[in-house]
């Protein structure tokens, strides 16, 4: 037996997996439509290449990649794209992007693709395939997998396969490994052989105990002599990357700092799925394992073309009257879908379909009693009391020290809270305006540098021109002999003086600024060496994605803050 | 539309302060067995009296007065300042202290969660200090006393302050064993024959001993419960038993046995519901570590030393102003940011 480790605190929500896991995965009907958005992972947005009213094939591209960090978009389906246009998305801003419309021909008629035998295909080709074929990851942080499939100057010693799947209610991963196990583990294989990695783990949480059997029964029927299932305790967020590689090797990745630079990677199992896919077949991610559950008739998973509208997909399930609310993704962590009509993208790993009953409103915030229980639980060993004291009174200095960007965000304090306070939200929040400080931070800094600048154009201009005059008095001295001036005789002289002081205090003008701006140069550079590493310098390229989304939301965040439970001041004869 | 987790423990404020009270129900059931109901009395004083300075500060501070007041915390306050004073006293006493707990150390410092002192322990400390002649007068065991006053009587002094025909209150109240011990060493008697007076029992004071076992009950089903962990209750009461070991086995004359400390005033109560109070203590472990020692120290300190009979409402006061500091020195290291662990 592999010795194992703990992480910090954990909580047992209750799972509610049985429900969705009674029949095997099945396939959703085709849709009426299919509302593809061109953002469906981090990085830049792809860009479209079809027009409307075009007809295009399954797995055809329909939005190329972008810059380095971006991934290609394909038609999930055949048929005719009906519209370009901004559209609600499914994100938690609640705010349109660019998506792609496609009314299905139902014909399903595949644009030409042909795979590789990875083993003859050199890495960078097998890199621009995964991105060509839209891989990301699809645990939910869908983050491009060629890009994550780099040993770089490090050396990865370890690839865990992350089929924990901690959160509760989900349960694609669970019916992908217990049907697909096979290709799960050769997708790892390749995912191995880019990392050249020497070993994979692949951890499972021992409430899927089908899976577990499923996933060692492959390994032992195709020999995968480096690979290891694991079956790692229930506890959420065991799941959670930094968790998982935890767990398995002992390691603990900080905030700011690669698992690569410590010899892991992590992929999820699904990733690995489709990346054998991709590789072997040359099919790109045109659908994904959706769980369907909550207030449904027979909750189950479903194999969803991207692009299927939500509420089209419940309907097969069986959707019930008194859903008040669809969440994207388990109910520590998910997104509130602000329309049940968008599309299903790469994160969507689960909707839930929320009833009141089981998902009651929030009930009012109550002060915090310092119980730490929050504390006890949090898997980043952070003070979650503390932190929020210094979110809600804005002191984002104090949040910084405290660690705030070491928080995943995983909702485990909010959920064990007493005083029933959100948590999370105030810890977003206070990322979201340290981020936004900082961008005006640097704005400052630069429109300084410019300031300067112009300042000693200005003087350097003054300074010219003094000295174009002095030049022009002495030109004119020489040539006029001063005998003959009816002026008084001592104002040459007196000019000349004065000419030369000029240029005198010029050159001390000069100097002086010159010193001016050095020293000013050389606490800018002191400053610099002397302060923390920012926030925004040390941004995973998944938090930069963030940023952007999270600016939309800061509105909300102060909206929250000014009136979030009842022990704030209340506004007085409001 | 509101954000991730969506899901809550069904745990509330008002569920845990609940618990606390429940737990406190066992030792009161023994504290009226062995020292009749006027604790009853005092208890329900102090909880009227609770409950209508709580809204009044709220409705002054412009809060919401429903949620607060059924949050059971203005209900604790008075439960363990009425379990701190003497049950057989005016009935302004107990008034005065739990209003003055409330109104000062709770409210004015921000209400729930943000007072600095615990407010029960605060209107011990102005009793003590306001009125010390009515802070000494205890009920005694009812097994000790030759004449006990009905509870008709007992309610007749409450409120009107007066006593049967020809009786003064000494007849019916004692001093604490803790008090009688110290006046006694003071007087220069060992602590051999202190201990066999009649007041004193096996392991505390008569009866009093009896009620600590009842609180120890209620605060084992609160660590059941996670309302508490067991950090603070085992290292007070361990550094206490220690501390005053070490004494006892140095001179045996003049100090008394550890479990006496343990078993006699409020250390059990202290231990179990006073220091554990989470808004007054530290939030990391090894800052209640901290902090139950220091606390267990400074009980036996003013026990031993001080001019007060016992010393877990002071060091109860003395350790909340260090807990801002125990807690800014004890933070631990975050997840990935300590050096190698196993």
């Amino acid at each position: 037996m592999r010795p194992l480790f703990k992480f910090h605190g954990g909580v047992h929500p209750p799972t509610h997996k049985v429900e969705s896991t009674r029949t095997p995965i099945a396939r959703a009907a085709l849709p009426s439509k299919l509302v593809i958005p061109l953002h469906q992972h981090v990085g830049n947005r792809a860009v479209p290449t079809v027009q409307v009213g075009e007809r295009v094939l399954k797995g055809q591209i329909i939005g190329r990649p972008e810059g380095r960090l971006s991934s290609a978009v394909h038609a999930s389906t055949s048929g005719t794209v009906s519209a370009i246009d901004m559209q609600v998305v499914a994100h938690f801003s609640g705010l349109p992007d660019l998506c792609v419309t496609l009314i299905p021909d139902g014909k399903d008629e595949w644009f030409p693709h042909s795979g590789v035998d990875y083993k003859q295909t050199a890495h960078s080709e097998l890199r621009q395939r995964l991105r060509d074929a839209g891989i990301v990851g699809l645990g939910g942080a869908v983050f491009p997998s060629d890009m994550k499939s780099y040993s770089h100057k490090h050396k990865i010693k370890t690839l865990v396969l992350n089929g924990a799947e901690c959160e509760p209610y989900i349960t694609c991963d669970d019916l992908l490994m217990r049907e697909r196990a096979r290709d799960i583990l050769r997708g790892a294989e390749v995912l191995r052989e880019l990392l050249y990695a020497e070993e994979v783990l692949i951890g499972i949480e021992d409430n899927k105990p089908e899976a577990i059997a499923a996933m060692r029964q492959a390994v032992l029927d195709d020999g995968h002599g480096h690979m290891e299932v694991i079956a790692v305790p229930t506890l959420y967020p065991g799941g959670g990357a930094k968790q998982l590689i935890r767990v398995l090797t002992g390691i603990e990745v900080a905030a700011g700092v690669r698992s690569t630079e410590m010899g892991v990677q992590c992929f999820n199992v699904a990733t690995a799925y489709c990346a054998w896919r991709a590789i072997t077949f040359g099919e790109p991610l045109l659908a994904r394992i959706v769980t369907v559950t909550g207030n449904v008739e027979r909750a189950q998973n479903f194999e969803v073309l991207l692009g299927t509208p939500v509420e089209e997909l419940v309907a097969q399930a069986g959707a019930k009257p008194d859903t008040y609310k669809h969440i994207m993704g388990g109910p520590m962590m998910g997104v509130d879908l602000p329309s049940a009509s968008v599309g299903v993208t790469k994160a969507t790993n689960c909707i839930i379909e929320a009833a009141q009953s089981a998902f009651p409103p929030p009930e009012p915030a109550m002060p915090c009693i310092r119980c730490a229980r929050c504390a006890d639980v949090c898997p980043a060993e952070l003070q979650p009391q503390d932190l929020y004291w210094f979110a809600k009174s804005k002191d984002f200095g104090k949040t910084q020290e405290f660690s705030l960007f070491d928080c995943i965000e995983c909702g485990a304090c909010a959920y064990v809270c007493p005083s029933h306070i959100p948590l999370v939200q105030y810890y977003r929040f206070a990322k979201s305006e340290i981020w936004q400080r900082e961008k005006e931070q640097q704005a400052a800094e630069l429109a300084r540098e410019r300031h300067d600048f112009r300042q000693q154009r200005i003087e350097r201009e003054k300074q010219e021109k003094a000295e174009r005059l002095a030049q022009k008095e002495r030109a004119a001295l020489a040539a006029k002999p001063p005998a003959p001036a009816p002026l008084p005789v001592a104002a040459p002289a007196a000019d000349l003086d004065n000419t030369l002081q000029m240029r005198v205090d010029a050159d001390i003008a000069r100097s002086n600024m010159q010193m001016r701006i050095d020293a000013a140069a050389a606490r800018a550079k002191e400053q610099a060496t002397a302060e923390q590493p920012k926030n925004t310098d040390a941004l995973t390229p998944q938090q930069q994605a963030e940023i952007a989304e999270i600016e939309a939301r800061r509105a909300k965040f102060h909206e929250i803050a000014s009136h979030s439970g009842a022990d704030d001041e209340s506004p007085k004869h409001s | 539309m509101w954000s991730s987790p969506f899901i809550t423990t069904p745990t509330s404020v008002s569920q845990i302060m609940l618990r606390v009270l429940i737990a406190l129900i066992p030792g009161i059931a023994l504290y009226v067995w062995y020292f009749g109901a006027a604790i009853l009395v005092s208890l329900a004083l102090a909880s009227i009296t609770a409950l209508v300075t709580e809204a009044v500060m709220l409705k002054l501070r412009n809060r919401p007065i429903k949620p607060f007041l059924s949050d059971n915390s203005a209900l604790i306050t008075a439960w363990l300042l009425a379990l701190s004073i003497p049950a057989l006293a005016p009935w302004w006493l107990v008034v005065v202290g739990t209003a003055f707990g409330i109104v000062v150390a709770k409210h004015l410092y921000g209400g729930l969660g943000n007072n600095l002192f615990n407010p029960a322990m605060i209107g011990y400390a102005v009793l003590i200090i306001s009125f010390p002649g009515h802070m000494t007068h205890w009920i005694s065991p009812q097994e000790l006393a030759s004449t006990g006053l009905s509870f008709a009587e007992q309610l007749n002094y409450i409120f009107n302050g007066v006593l049967p025909a020809a009786s003064a209150l000494d007849a019916y109240t004692m001093a604490t064993p803790l008090d009688t011990l110290k006046t006694q060493l003071h007087l220069g008697l060992s602590v051999e024959a202190i201990r066999d007076m009649p007041i004193f029992g096996y392991l505390g004071g008569k009866g009093g001993e009896i009620v600590a076992i009842g609180f120890a009950i209620g605060g084992i089903y609160l660590l059941l419960t996670r309302v508490i962990n067991w950090v603070i209750p085992s290292v007070y009461l361990g550094t206490l038993f220690a501390i005053a070991a070490i004494f006892h086995l140095a001179d045996p004359t003049h100090y008394v046995a550890p479990l006496f400390h343990l078993f006699s005033g409020a250390a059990i109560l202290g231990a179990f519901f006073i220091y554990t109070d989470p808004i007054g203590s530290p939030t990391t472990r090894k800052g209640q570590i901290i902090y139950a020692a220091g606390a267990a120290l400074l009980t036996f300190l003013i026990r031993a030393f001080g001019g007060f009979p016992d010393g877990v409402a002071f060091a109860a006061l003395l350790m909340n102003i260090c807990v801002p500091l125990i807690d800014a020195y004890t933070t631990p290291a975050v997840f990935g940011k300590k050096g190698a662990r196993k």
